[in-house]
């Protein structure tokens, strides 16, 4: 009987234990968390989804903000890229215990904003320290702005460019005489006369890109092609679809003119069109700029990158989207909370000379104009894409890694491995975005 | 232990006639034990399915606060008629048609090989086992490796071979293919514990016997063993089902529900409704659906397993 006893009271005694210990340790947190507020553990809070060399570029000019601003705290919080991110961003937004400063694509904005997630521009003291708007590329200015009111202040932008390895490109005969960039070409023709000359100097493939179980990369690129042609395939918030039949069915010829010539593999991945690119084995690569520093870590790999030239259509198109900053909406915040987080947004928009070693173009035009901007190269090679930028339609199911682009991305994986004709396609893609127009948004925009 | 030595009157009944009567520390200390399994299971399974029912019938967001405008049945309506969904459930059972079968026989004959080994049986129960033990994120990424065309190892063997190289991560059957391929590698350890935990039940005896009466391996294998195993077996069966059931994350990381969405399964439909799209309301309707689907399978297995005990008991 008392040896059961004993053992009572010990198991109680330590558990009891556990439980105080447990409750003193995460006391604050968890009474912060009970009442739903935001322990204020830094004068910002910053929350972003950057690793790796963006990352990396990041944390430098966090430090910067540090260093010039002595008197405040910053607190960066990294979150899972993509959907991760944007759910934790609305969430504790909406639920009042929101981040002072947070990164967001301009492709995702449209939906944030409708929602009244963000603090527009004008009521965070960023037009007082200059942030406006004759400071911006205007494509992501524009984008930034959701009937006639500006959300978010553009870090970047980044598009989706040409890769070139400049020793094969120099045995197609297809470097300017300066022997810095390839020859001005223009047209569909000419475009596809350059890739046959890189397979022939490459000895394997004119081009590579991903994508096998990419079909963002597929939207990206096919995006890019047809705006050459038509504008957006959804308009009024994405309610009604707006697509050019002829332009789409001409767009899905041209990309299917690459791959069923054997110029570009019909179906290849992120690391086989990295690895065929990095060895010389193709020699165009389509893709994102972002690519560029995993490339550079590359021996022997001479590359280039340039924005593409126009395919169809007379003037080139970049398809692009862009990093910005963005002060998400808290009735509770201070003034003095709110300066703060103004003053670091406009000391990393100064410091995004650092930002741009990933490969992005600045936003910001006083350091687009800066040397230490221009001397980064290729970097300097592709600002005109920016201002060519071409982003997502506006609408509350597009952007970076939607659900839209999977679907319309696989309509068009589908048509680059030859399986479905351009007619088809473009029935396909109706088909896909009927889906959505017809669907009850979660939020009605204007 | 002082009970040992209470002395019985009269032998207690072994099925309980009378209105139970527990004592009142006893029911305390049932109490006590169970309450840190029941409040986390209140907390995380019970209230979130709660919130989950409430939320189906309202058009909530996940960028919004608060739940949205009622829209009654309309988003169970609209699950049910949505073709994507019932292609993505088709998919998840497809995939459990496609993953069932191997993984026990599979995990059975592995069991049993491995038991009769003289040497090395550690290793060989630790070879098949290990897989099991790594992450899908890292399974994924190796087998993606192997599948990637042009340059994976899967191809590259293909081609040297002088075959036709599968399309494994582009097309529809090769998608499956890699998938299927890659789980059973992945997940065939745990079944295969399982059946040789039960293997080390069947008494030794038994098999001296049959021997003695000139049964050879293999109808010792099919006369002791497999009958023997057949609790296990139905175990195993219901355990890879529901577990098939559930698959998300390797379709996902490998294949990203592609071609075409022609392999995505269900759970990812709703992760990208609910949160690719924000549509909270919608989600929680498709994932109440597919709860419902879930639960009357192991009640129909339950039911079909009762009805076998006692039909064979009568």
């Amino acid at each position: 009987m008392s040896g059961t006893m004993a053992r009572r009271r010990f198991l109680g005694l330590g558990g009891g234990l556990a439980l105080t210990a447990g409750l003193a340790a995460c006391s604050t947190p968890l009474a912060s968390g009970l009442v739903g507020a935001q322990p204020n553990t830094a004068d910002v809070i910053f929350w972003n989804l950057f690793t790796g060399g963006d990352g990396a570029n990041m944390v430098l000019m966090e430090q910067d903000f540090r260093r010039t601003h002595p008197g405040v705290t910053v607190e960066a919080t990294i979150l899972g890229w993509g959907n991760p991110y944007y759910t934790k961003l609305a969430l504790a937004t909406a639920s009042g215990t929101p981040p002072d400063v947070g990164i967001t694509h301009l492709s995702r904005l449209p939906l944030l904003a409708a929602s009244g997630l963000l603090t527009p521009i004008d009521r965070t003291g960023l037009p007082e320290l200059g942030v406006t708007a004759d400071h911006f590329t205007p494509a992501a200015w524009q984008k930034a702005t959701l009937d006639g009111t500006v959300y978010a202040a553009p870090l970047d932008t980044h598009p989706f460019v040409l890769f070139y390895n400049a020793d094969l490109a120099r045995k197609a005969g297809l470097l300017n005489a300066a022997g810095d960039g390839l020859k001005p070409m223009k047209g569909a023709a000419q475009f596809l006369d350059a890739v046959k000359a890189m397979k022939e100097a490459s000895g394997q493939y004119g081009a590579v890109m991903s994508i096998t179980a990419d079909p963002s990369t597929a939207w990206r690129y096919f995006s890019m092609v047809y705006s050459g042609l038509a504008g957006p395939i959804v308009t009024d918030s994405g309610t009604r679809i707006s697509i050019d039949d002829a332009a789409m069915e001409e767009s899905f010829a041209f990309v299917q003119s690459l791959t069923k010539a054997g110029l570009m593999p019909k179906e290849l991945n992120g690391s086989g069109a990295n690895a065929l690119f990095s060895t010389g084995k193709a020699g165009f690569l389509f893709d994102g700029e972002w690519q560029i520093p995993s490339y550079r870590l590359v021996k022997g790999l001479n590359f280039n990158v340039v924005p593409f030239p126009a395919l169809l259509g007379p003037r080139p198109v970049a398809y692009a989207d862009s990093h910005a900053l963005v002060i998400p909406h808290d009735p509770q915040r201070s003034a003095a909370r709110t300066a703060n987080a103004a003053r670091f947004i406009k000391s990393l928009l100064d410091d995004s000379a650092v930002w741009a070693h990933g490969g992005h173009v600045p936003a910001w035009l006083p350091t687009q104009r800066s040397k230490a901007f221009l001397s980064q190269s290729p970097q300097r090679n592709y600002v005109q894409a920016a201002f060519n930028a071409q982003y997502d339609p506006s609408a509350w199911y597009t952007g970076a890694g939607s659900d839209f682009q999977n679907t319309v991305g696989a309509t068009i994986i589908e048509a680059l491995g030859g399986g479905i004709s351009p007619r088809h396609a473009t029935a396909a893609i109706r088909a896909d975005l009927k889906r959505y127009t017809t669907a009850r948004p979660p939020v009605t925009m204007k | 232990m002082t009970t040992v030595a209470v002395p019985r009157s009269a032998p207690e009944p072994l099925v309980r006639s009378g209105p139970a009567r527990t004592p009142r520390s006893e029911r305390r200390a049932g109490v006590l034990l169970s309450a840190p399994f029941m409040i986390v299971y209140l907390l995380f399974l019970v209230g979130p399915l709660l919130v989950g029912i409430v939320l189906s019938f309202f058009n909530t967001t996940t960028v919004k606060n608060g739940l949205g405008s009622f829209v009654g049945w309309s988003n169970y309506a609209k699950v049910c008629q949505d073709p994507l969904f019932w292609q993505a459930m088709w998919h998840s059972v497809l995939f459990t048609l496609f993953t069932t079968p191997p993984l026990v026989v599979l995990a059975l004959a592995a069991a049993v090989l491995a038991g009769r080994m003289r040497r090395g049986r550690v290793f060989y129960r630790i070879a098949f086992f290990a897989p099991y033990v790594v992450p899908s994120s890292v399974v994924a990424l190796i087998f993606l490796w192997m599948y990637t065309p042009q340059i994976g190892l899967f191809p590259k063997v293909f081609s040297a071979l002088g075959l036709p190289v599968p399309d494994f991560l582009g097309s529809t059957p090769g998608g499956w293919t890699a998938v299927v391929l890659m789980t059973l590698w992945w997940t065939f350890g745990f079944n295969f514990v399982l059946y040789t935990a039960a293997l080390q039940d069947i008494p030794g005896d038994l098999y001296e016997a049959a021997a003695l009466d000139g049964a050879g391996p293999w109808q010792q294998i099919r006369m002791i063993t497999v009958p023997m195993l057949a609790p296990t077996t139905s175990l195993v069966l219901i355990l890879q089902i529901l577990a098939s059931l559930k698959v998300f994350d390797q379709i996902y990381l490998l294949l990203g529900g592609g071609p075409n969405q022609s392999t995505r399964p269900v759970i990812e439909y709703i992760y990208d409704t609910g949160f690719t799209s924000y549509r909270g309301g919608y989600g929680a309707a498709a994932t109440l659906v597919y709860f419902l689907i879930i639960v009357a399978v192991s009640a129909a297995w339950y039911g079909l397993r009762k009805w076998r005990t006692t039909s064979s008991a009568a």
